[in-house]
């Protein structure tokens, strides 16, 4: 199955250039008295790695989402995304490189309700100026891609918590992203769905794309070859990749 | 738009962005049908009193068009210090040598009343008048009978008489069977005919008319003209109307009166034309509120979806996607509106039309302007809400999830 479906050519290759990189990245949020969620965060994703990061709630992970997905931008330091110094980059050009190159993935899975799997995976290549056939084949082929396959036709709200995730995880996968950044993935799930989940990101990964997982949950961040501890706004420990 | 930087900009096709403005109204029906709704009120109010005034007028200008509004009449003058309410017996001769003049028909008062039988109390009258006529009366009213038959050269010299509808009703006979008798001016007389109203000349519906010749042989009546009804050359209707007083009146042309009964009805009809447009304000005012509850649905809409446009922003919509794809949504709800509009506005003048045996005219106009303003009121209403939707900034609208 997946021979024919890893389509991002550059994902299959598994060279060590990087992805995503983050230099002396600080947010502060202009509130009295101001927030300071990240102080001088370095952290670099090569391509086809798999990292969990990990933070207690308030250690700042939203924000390092955020600023890696190019959602906003830092108050200080350097942010490229697929070579682009989102400095550089205007509005309009932030939201062509998120199109093309960012996929997330929520924890609240956003699909749009009355819209069926298929359609909701399309959506995920809805500004990329693809035709509506392209982008429902391409959006078939990643549900196959998360064993979804028998769920084409069904309505978002007739799917359950797991098989709604794992449409969304279609729908960051369906444009081929240079990197796929998950928030809390597994966050409104149950155990055995978010084991699955945590299985098929960890599949997805060895197919060649690039995860960044955020959680609060040590047990899935620890489990991925690569774990990053954020607390405070800093990086408090990065294992590297551990094998 | 193409960047140094070599970046594929992101792109929503025009099917594309309709088919996202039209998300909201397909998970929130109900509610899109109700701010629909008040468009939809508006903009039928507007083409329902459009349609209907044209069609009233394109039924009066076949009535006058019937009727012609080449009729004039002259009237003995009434009121304090203005002559005997008599006009002189050769006015008629005098104002049918007027050149234009085609047609000329005499009406005398006669001093007479009508009861259904002599054991009517005298009082009793029903306000019906006896007039004496000419023959020719019928058709320069341009009237109809609707069950007997008019006077003749032969009947209007008997005690015959013809009923006006009213008076007809009055005296309780809807069907002429030639033996119903009327007690007037204290002999039977013979009903042969009941007429159609006449619309120029209402006066005539409450009156039984008899014969010149039977009026002098029965009824001891002088046969002075009370009025005259004149059919002109329809080009010169100004030119006789400016002589009429005083050749009917060479001594005293302030004594009479001259009127053309057409002007009446164009009269009634501008009097319309204000109700048209107190109508038309308040149709005005329907679609106005209409597009404030349009722009309270998209102002709740854009809170409640504040996640979705955050999705929207990370797959790699722009502002102007987000915008367009909320102004898009107010555009198709003020739409739907302004089509119901105008079918609902159409089917009620057709209704209404119908019951009044009108042709059902919509002016274009109407159509066209009905719609434009509904798309005009959807871009009002719907800006403000878009331009909220896309100054959010996505991590907000991620965040409020």
């Amino acid at each position: 199955m997946t021979a024919t479906l890893a389509a991002d050519p550059s994902a299959s290759s598994a060279g060590s250039d990087v992805v995503l990189s983050l230099e002396g990245v600080t947010k502060e949020y202009p509130t009295t008295p101001p927030v300071r969620a990240l102080r001088g965060v370095d952290f670099a994703v090569t391509r086809g790695e798999l990292i969990g990061v990990v933070g207690p709630s308030g250690s700042g992970k939203s924000t390092l989402l955020h600023i890696m997905g190019t959602l906003d931008r830092p108050t200080a330091g350097e942010v490229t995304v697929a070579g682009y110094d989102v400095a550089d980059l205007s509005d309009k050009d932030l939201s062509a490189l998120r199109s093309r190159h960012i996929g997330f993935v929520f924890q609240q899975f956003h699909l749009l309700s009355g819209y069926t799997a298929l359609d909701n995976v399309a959506d995920g290549l809805l500004y990329t100026g693809l035709n509506v056939r392209t982008r429902r084949e391409l959006a078939r082929r990643a549900l196959l891609r998360v064993d979804m396959g028998h769920r084409l036709h069904h309505v978002a709200t007739k799917l359950s918590g797991g098989e709604r995730q794992r449409v969304a995880v279609a729908r960051a996968l369906v444009g081929s992203p240079s990197i796929v950044l998950a928030d809390e993935p597994t966050g409104n799930l149950d155990t055995k769905n978010s084991d699955a989940i945590v299985e098929l990101i960890h599949q997805i990964n060895e197919e060649g794309v690039t995860f960044v997982v955020i959680t609060h949950n040590p047990d899935i961040a620890e489990a991925f070859p690569r774990t990053a501890g954020l607390r405070d706004g800093r990086i408090e420990y990065d294992t590297g990749v551990k094998r | 738009m193409s960047k140094s930087n070599g970046l594929v900009p992101s792109k929503l096709h025009a099917a594309d962005a309709v088919r996202t403005a039209s998300v909201g109204l397909h998970t929130r029906k109900l509610r899109a049908a109700l701010s629909a709704l008040g468009i939809m009120i508006g903009i039928a109010a507007m083409v329902g009193v459009l349609g209907l005034s044209e069609s009233s007028k394109s039924d009066l200008l076949a009535q006058l068009d019937r009727l012609g509004t080449n009729l004039l009449t002259v009237q003995a003058g009434t009121g304090i210090g203005i002559g005997s309410g008599e006009l002189p017996a050769e006015a008629t001769g005098m104002i049918s040598r007027i050149g234009p003049v085609e047609q000329t028909s005499t009406i005398s008062s006669v001093d007479a009343n009508v009861y259904k039988s002599d054991y009517i109390p005298e009082g009793q009258t029903g306000g019906i008048t006896v007039q004496a006529v000419d023959v020719n009366l019928l058709d320069t009213l341009a009237g109809s009978v609707a069950d007997g038959k008019f006077l003749d050269e032969a009947t209007a010299t008997y005690p015959t008489a013809v009923l006006g509808s009213v008076a007809a009703e009055r005296l309780g006979i809807r069907e002429v069977t030639g033996t119903q008798q009327v007690w007037l001016g204290d002999q039977w007389f013979t009903v042969i005919g009941v007429l159609d109203e006449f619309e120029l000349n209402p006066d005539l519906d409450r009156a039984a008319l008899v014969g010149m010749t039977t009026s002098e042989t029965f009824l001891d009546h002088e046969t002075v003209p009370s009025s005259i009804l004149i059919r002109v050359d329809p080009d010169y209707v100004d030119d006789v109307t400016a002589v009429l007083s005083a050749t009917a009146n060479p001594q005293n042309p302030e004594e009479v009166e001259v009127a053309r009964p057409s002007d009446a009805l164009e009269a009634k009809e501008a009097a319309d034309d204000a109700f048209t447009a107190l109508f038309l304000g308040l149709g005005a005012v329907a679609l106005l509120v209409g597009g404030v509850g349009i722009a309270n649905v998209m102002v709740i809409s854009v809170l409640e979806r504040r996640s979705e446009i955050g999705l929207r922003r990370a797959l790699g919509a722009t502002k102007r996607h987000v915008a367009v794809q909320f102004l898009g949504e107010a555009l198709l709800l003020s739409a739907a509106g302004g089509v119901g509009g105008v079918l609902l506005g159409w089917a009620v003048t057709g209704v209404y039309a119908n019951i009044r045996g009108w042709t059902t005219l919509i002016p274009p106009l109407a159509i066209g302007g009905g719609i434009a303003a509904a798309l005009v009121i959807g871009v009002i209403a719907g800006l403000y809400p878009a331009i909220r939707a896309a100054r959010l900034s996505p991590t907000e609208a991620l965040r409020s999830a």
